[in-house]
Order: C-alpha cells, then structure tokens, then sequence
C-alpha cells in the first residue's frame, strides 16, 4: 500500500501507524503458535529455549520428546488419540447427515416458523459449554450412558449439527431451484434427484460443515471432561491433565502435531471455499 | 361480476390444488427438520429443562424424614412441638443410622441452621441408648439446642419440596429464621465478586477484541486480494486450532521463565529476581482470552467492511471531508452491523468461557463457569451448580435474543 509521493507528512505518519499497529496484531495473533514448535524439539526437559537452542547447536535439539509421545511408558497418547478419532469419526457422520437434512428442510420456503427452529437447532453453539457439559451429564448419568463411548458421541452430535446447519444453509441459499424442478420434470424421483443433482452441487457446504463438525469434536473438553472415564480419555483431556499438573516437552509435541493437523485443516476449508463460490458463481 | 373457477387438468378447482401442493411441501420442509428437532429435544433442551428442576428439586430431606414432617404438619411453630415430632424424629434417625444414611441431612440442614451439624451427629451416636417413651425429654438429655424452638423452626423450613434458596444462594444471600431474604456474612459473599467479575472480564475482553480486530479487518477488506489471503491465514489458523494447544502457548509465553518476562527483564522493567507474576491471575486471563477470541470479532467485522464499496470513501472525500469526518460519517455507520455481530459473539463466548481461566487464571482469575464446574466435580452439590448455570445461561439467552432481534441468527458466517 504505497502513498502516493503528494501525500502529507500527518497522513503519512497515521498511514504508517496503522500499519505497524495491523502487523502488531498479526503478530499477536499467529506468534504464540510459533513458539510451542522449537520447544517441542527441545533436548532438556525445560520448558524455555536453552543457550544450546538460541546458538542454533545441533545438540540442543532433539526427537525424544516425540519418541516419548509415540514410545513412552504408561503414557497414555495412543488410547486418547484412538478415542478422540473414533469419537470425532461417529460424531461427524452423525452431525453431518442429520444437520444436511435439516438445512434442506430449513432453506425451503414452505418451512413453517423458519426463525425459531433455527434458534433452537443453533443453540447449542451458543450455550456455554459448561451448561451444556452440565445437563448432558446429568441426562447421560440419568440413561445410563456416562462414562461411554456413545453417550460422548451423541453429545459431540449436538455440538457439531449447529455448524453443519449453517453451512449447509449458506450454500443452499444461492441455489437455484429450477436444476432440481428440472430433473423432476425428466422423470427423476426426488431421492435420485437429491444424490445426483442437489448433493453435488452443495457438496462443499457439506464438507466444510463436517470439517467443523470434526473439530469441535476432536478438539471439545468440557462436555468429555464431565462424561468421560479413565477409558473414554481424549488427546484433549490428556492435554488438560498434563497442564494442570505442569509444562512438560510432550505436550509441546502433542501440540505441534495438533498445528499440524489444524493447518491441513484450514487448507481444506480454504480449498472448499473456493469451489464453493465457483460453483455457485460467486466471482471474486 | 361473476368470475369463471379456473380448474386444473383433473378438474379440481385451480386454488385447491394450489393449497394441496403447498401442504405437501409444507410436509416435506417439516419432516426434514424433524429428525434433528427431536434429536435436540431429547438429548439437549429435555436435559436443560432437568437441570432447572434440579435445581428448585428439595425433595431430599422430606424423603429422608417422613415420619418426622409427617408429625409437624399440625405444629404451629410457637412453642416446642409435641412428643409425637419426637418420637417421628426417633423414628426417622434410627432407620438413617441403620442404613448409614445420615450424612446427607446433616449437610443440607447445616445449611439450613449451623450447628445443625454437630446437634445432628450427635443425637444419632446416643440414639442406641434411647428408651421406649417421653423422646422429647430423652432428646433434649442429649443435646440442648433440641429443646430451643429455632432449630425446630429450622427443621420444619426445609419441608417444601421445591426452593429457590441455591438461588439465593448463587446472590449470596440466604433465609433467616424468619424465612425473611437477607446477604450472607461479609466474608462469605463470594458469589458477588464471581459475577462481577466474569462480567468485568467479559466486557474488557470484548472492548480488546474489538480495539485490535477493527483496523486489521479494515486492512484486510481493502488490501488487494494476494495479499489478505496470506494475512487471513494469521486470523484462521488460530481459529482452527485446538483451544488447548493455544492455552499451552500462552502458559509458555507467560510463565515466569518465560520469553516475555525474559523480555521484561532485558529491557529493564523489572529486576531478574523480581519477575512479575504474569499468569495465574486476571491478566493472564485476559491476554490469553483476548488472543484467543480475536479471530470471532475479525471474521463478522470482514465480511461486514468487504461489502463496503471503497467509492463512498473517495465521494466523501471529493465532496471536501477529510478522511476522518469521511470515516465517522459514512464508513463507520456502515460496519454497525458487523460490530454488533463481532461483539455479541465474543461477549456471549467470553461470560461462559471454561478452560482458558482455568488453567491460566488461578484463584483471582477464575470465572463463574469455573465455579460450577467445581460444583459439579469436587463438592458434588449439584443443584447449586444447576442453579448457577440457569442463571448463566438466562443472561446468556438473554444475549443471544438481543443478538437475533439485531443482526438475525441466520446471518452468522463462519470463515
């Protein structure tokens, strides 16, 4: 963003302090991420950069901690990361389906009271989580369900449809009806022409909804810490424990391989975007 | 003037079948929704509705002491109740002594009236030695304040079956002897300072978020589009990672031994042996809650300041305001909407906010929802964590109802 030569000096001056500002927050936002990836390869067990480290020494680095993640005794990393991606699996699948179901049903113009079930269908995205973790609780305690996998999974449910309900509505409301009208007038019945012309077309809407779906899965405590036994632990109720007790170098793993994860993630979500707005003749 | 009826090819009246199909669709739209609806119903607002009743449910104590509620119906209060509240009181405590039951009441009635306790316990090691006949005078052999009329009076306040009391509770305030509403003691209203402040930190955390999230969603609306997309990875890689994992980079930053206070030492701020206390408190909490929560005021304000045509701002200009009365007048009214989206959405995530304070905030940082979780988990008195989370949760929907008459909940965007 270059000024042009006539600009004066005070506008200069405010044009530059706010972009400094804008590259402060930046920084602010994205640094706190780059900090956890050189401790993660740290060779002593502290959690700050060793003289080693900032001398850039080749001794002050090391795998263990990745080897301690993978490896170590009695640690617990494979069962959480089994449950957590047994859980999120499940939970996508079933936000997905019932959450693209009932966005179908929301974006029709002959849906009745459309606000309203909108707000209740969202809600659960909006409640504290506490609150939500508290009731569910008390329901699954209630049904027996406590302390298992698919009490964890249907409440991951509930969690997850909000997100998949609002983009899947967003894709739908550039949709033009007249394909589907189209395909019924050649004989189609409506469930061929849902999986063959409606899907397709809303396809990045639904995944971008499961994306989330997963996420809020994969990376949802509260609910879990209230419902889970010592057999449901997930990577993100380890994590917990581990910060409560202390700072230890395999979190610091751990958490790398979540950024990790995360990254692949937003590019995915980036990519959907896109063929979204493509298909739906969005130019930009 | 007579008008034809238009039919349709079957030969039923055009407007009829008009309606029919419209009731089909209508149908169809429902039945679609259905599944969820009824998912939701069951496993979340059934659940919700539990949670209030449990905690106005007082049906405890009259379960535990049939016999003695039972014999203080016809008592009037004034004076010590008659040989039969005694003898039902007899009753009452020797099959709870039997069953090893007793605990219970005497952590509900302690509340009720201290002293309780200890009268409690008591009265139920020496119930073996009781003799058949005249309990009031056994009774009070074994423990004075039996025969003091408050602590009777106090017995029979607990009978209602349903109380708002852990809402009062959750006000610091409770009921007095007379069952009039007055604060709890001075040192004891903590709940007070729990609300303000979740509010106090809910509220700062918003105004930081909006504060840092406006120039950069302006930066990013108005840079060319090669270079706001790599800026945006700033705003949604953080949005897409774990909340754990930024809380843990957050608990690195701000430990004592950390960089930042390296930092502090190195520029001279404070002395090595000095280092300021940075996590484990309230500003911990709010550093890290502000980075946390930022990328949900920048994204509404985006997509808000992306539909603003830059050629407002320069016919503002050519019409002789500078650029500040340009922004006041014409740019600033227009992100309104997105303003009121980012705040709202930040705000209701901040008041209910769980993990961050509880791993960073310590003692002086926690918040409300760190108090019901301990409820819920450590002291076990679920239903004052039922109340406190009702009263959470009628602010936040409160909020939330705000939020739809303003900017209308099907209007959320998310990335």
């Amino acid at each position: 963003m270059a000024l042009p030569n006539h600009t004066p000096l005070n506008y200069r001056i405010w044009h530059y302090t706010y972009l400094t500002f804008c590259g402060l927050v930046f920084f602010f936002l994205i640094a706190p991420l780059f900090v956890i990836l050189p401790l993660s390869f740290n060779a002593e067990q502290y959690i700050h950069f060793s003289a080693k480290m900032l001398a850039l020494d080749p001794e002050g680095f090391s795998l263990r901690w990745y080897e301690d993640m993978i490896y170590g005794t009695k640690n617990p990393w494979g069962l959480a990361t089994k449950n957590s991606l047994v859980i999120a699996f499940f939970a996508t699948i079933g936000s997905t389906i019932l959450g693209t179901v009932a966005a179908l049903g929301l974006s029709s113009r002959h849906m009745p009271y459309k606000a309203a079930f909108m707000a209740l269908l969202i809600s659960p995205m909006i409640v504290p989580l506490i609150i939500s973790g508290t009731a569910i609780f008390f329901f699954m305690a209630k049904v027996g369900l406590a302390a298992t996998h698919t009490g964890i999974i249907l409440s991951h449910i509930i969690l997850g449809t909000p997100f998949v309900v609002i983009t899947v509505t967003a894709t739908l409301t550039g949709f033009d009806h007249s394909v589907t009208r189209a395909a019924a007038s050649l004989g189609s019945n409506p469930v061929n022409t849902f999986m063959k012309i409606t899907l397709p077309l809303i396809m990045p809407g639904v995944i971008s909804g499961a994306l989330f779906a997963f996420v809020t899965s994969f990376d949802e405590v509260v609910v879990v810490l209230f419902l889970a036994g010592l057999e449901n632990t997930t990577i993100p109720i380890q994590m917990w424990v581990g910060l409560r007790e202390q700072l230890s170098p395999t979190i610091m793993a751990v958490a790398t391989c979540l950024i990790v994860m995360s990254t692949l993630i937003l590019v995915s979500a980036e990519l959907l975007r896109r063929r979204s707005e493509r298909l739906r003749g969005i130019n930009t | 003037m007579s008008q034809e009826q238009i039919l349709s090819s079957d030969g039923i009246p055009l407007e009829e079948s008009l309606k029919k199909a419209e009731r089909k669709n209508k149908l169809k739209a429902v039945l679609l929704v259905a599944p969820l609806f009824l998912f939701i119903l069951i496993i979340y607002v059934f659940p919700i509705g539990d949670m209030l009743f449990r905690s106005v449910d007082d049906r405890m104590i009259t379960k535990m002491l049939p016999k003695t509620f039972n014999a203080m119906e016809n008592w009037d209060g004034k004076d010590l109740p008659d040989e039969e509240v005694y003898k039902g009181l007899y009753d009452d405590l020797t099959y709870l002594k039997k069953n090893k039951t007793y605990g219970k009441i005497i952590a509900r009635l302690n509340y009720e009236k201290s002293g309780f306790s200890s009268l409690i316990k008591k009265t139920v090691r020496k119930i073996n030695k009781f003799e058949e006949g005249n309990y009031k005078k056994q009774f009070i052999k074994v423990h004075k304040r039996w025969g003091k009329n408050e602590y009777l009076v106090a017995l029979k306040n607990t009978a209602p079956n349903w109380s708002y009391a852990k809402y009062l509770k959750g006000m610091d305030r409770k009921f007095d002897q007379d069952r009039n509403i007055i604060q709890v003691e001075e040192d004891r209203r903590i709940h007070k300072i729990l609300w303000l402040r979740t509010l106090n930190v809910a509220f700062w955390v918003t105004i930081f978020c909006f504060v840092l999230a406006y120039p950069i969603s302006h930066l990013l609306a108005t840079l060319p589009m090669k270079y706001s997309n790599l800026l945006m990875i700033c705003v949604l890689l953080p949005f897409w990672t774990s909340l754990l994992v930024r809380t843990s980079s957050w608990m690195v930053l701000l430990q004592q031994q950390g960089p930042i206070n390296d930092l502090i030492v190195w520029i001279g701020l404070a002395a090595d042996d000095n280092r300021p206390e940075l996590m484990y408190n309230v500003i911990g909490t709010f550093v890290a809650m502000t980075q946390i929560l930022l990328p949900f005021m920048v994204l509404p304000l985006y997509s808000v300041m992306k539909t603003i045509s830059p050629s407002l701002m320069r016919a503002g200009k050519s019409l002789g305001g500078t650029p500040l009365v340009s922004f006041v007048k014409i740019y600033f009214p227009l992100t309104i909407p997105g303003i009121g989206a980012g705040c709202l959405l930040v705000f209701i995530l901040a008041i209910g906010y769980y993990i961050t304070p509880a791993l960073v905030g310590g003692a002086s940082g926690s918040l409300i929802s760190n108090t019901i979780a301990y409820h819920m988990k450590s002291s076990l008195d679920w239903a004052f964590a039922s109340a406190l989370g009702t009263m959470l949760l009628v602010g936040v929907l409160a909020i939330y109802w705000v939020y739809n008459k303003l900017v209308g909940i099907d209007n959320i965007k998310l990335g």
